[in-house]
């Protein structure tokens, strides 16, 4: 089993999830370059956060059309997993293998703090050792996270589970005073239809490790583990 | 030589955070007739033609590749001659 982490210009939470995914979770993991188009060695890609090519005219739209992006569509096509955080979440809505687009936080303002998420469903490769219903804490760092999508799109993510977290507070409210960006529906997290393409703007990466103030992220990445091998 | 501005507009069945905080300043500044501020985006582009309509077609082309977003965003498309 190995992970990938696509490296964009502009990509700044590469590091991070590198580190998890080699000190803190143990398993093999390289870094795959945007003009790469070889993901042949790799059983689950991470589009991490960042800022690629700096947010211009939207975030993500251009790191979309890097060369690397065809090899992560046909990556995905063939079941292979692929988890979008923040950036890497734009970058997948813009490359339509999620639907929906991202608008500037309803309050205008960079949201950077710890939020409370509700884990919405266990049923996908990147959640099955949460409980459905639990409640954990991750940090968002973002100025664009304000999902949005049209009203047939949010009822088909309804019905199909694929809203995977959301923002609620530490009750597990969902609330529009938890919701820190405005998202539709408090959404945190979705997934596509096949449930293998995951996208998120919390950071998961970043709660990983007691001494950063919050292990609820390494159990995504245990998820992963565990589901990787019981495929293989 | 043409030049082709593209317009870009936010849905209007979309909230303009950016526009409802300019209005509010308008109207701090006492221009009471301000109903509605919407927030959109113009690109430039010079393009190396003579047939218009091409270039319109090709522009609009554009727009539903990379320039716009149609989950969230209008477009609209105006050539001119440049000289």
């Amino acid at each position: 089993m190995r992970f990938g982490v696509v490296v964009f210009a502009g990509s700044n939470c590469d590091q991070d999830c590198y580190h998890v995914i080699r000190n803190v979770l143990g398993k093999p993991v390289k870094y795959v370059w945007h003009e790469d188009a070889n993901l042949k060695d790799v059983d689950c890609l991470i589009l991490p956060g960042g800022f690629s090519y700096g947010d211009y005219l939207r975030p993500g739209a251009i790191a979309r059309f890097s060369k690397v992006m065809d090899a992560v569509t046909e990556f995905a096509e063939r079941g292979g997993l692929v988890i979008g955080i923040c950036n890497g979440f734009q970058i997948l809505l813009e490359a339509g293998l999620l639907p929906g687009a991202m608008l500037r936080n309803r309050s205008l303002h960079f949201v950077c703090k710890f939020v409370h998420l509700k884990v919405e469903t266990t049923d996908t490769p990147f959640t099955n050792l949460y409980r459905r219903g639990q409640i954990v804490r991750m940090p968002v760092a973002h100025g664009d996270g304000n999902y949005c999508c049209d009203e047939q799109t949010l009822k088909a993510l309804e019905a199909n589970g694929q809203i995977v977290f959301r923002y609620c507070d530490e009750h597990g409210n969902v609330t529009p005073m938890a919701n820190p960006n405005g998202s539709l529906a408090n959404i945190a997290g979705i997934c596509n239809e096949q449930r293998n393409v995951l996208g998120m703007m919390p950071h998961p990466e970043r709660c990983s490790e007691a001494i950063l103030g919050s292990t609820d992220g390494l159990t995504l990445w245990q998820s992963i583990v565990k589901w990787l091998e019981g495929k293989g | 030589m043409k030049k082709a501005i593209v317009l870009i507009r936010l849905k209007p069945s979309l909230m303009d955070a950016q526009g409802a905080v300019i209005k509010r300043a308008l109207l701090q500044l006492g221009y009471n007739s301000v109903t509605d501020v919407r927030v959109g985006k113009l690109i430039e582009l010079t393009l190396d033609s003579e047939d218009g309509s091409e270039v319109t077609a090709m522009v609009r082309e554009m727009c539903e590749r990379l320039l716009a977003n149609p989950v969230t965003e209008e477009y609209e498309v105006l050539v001119e001659n440049t000289d």
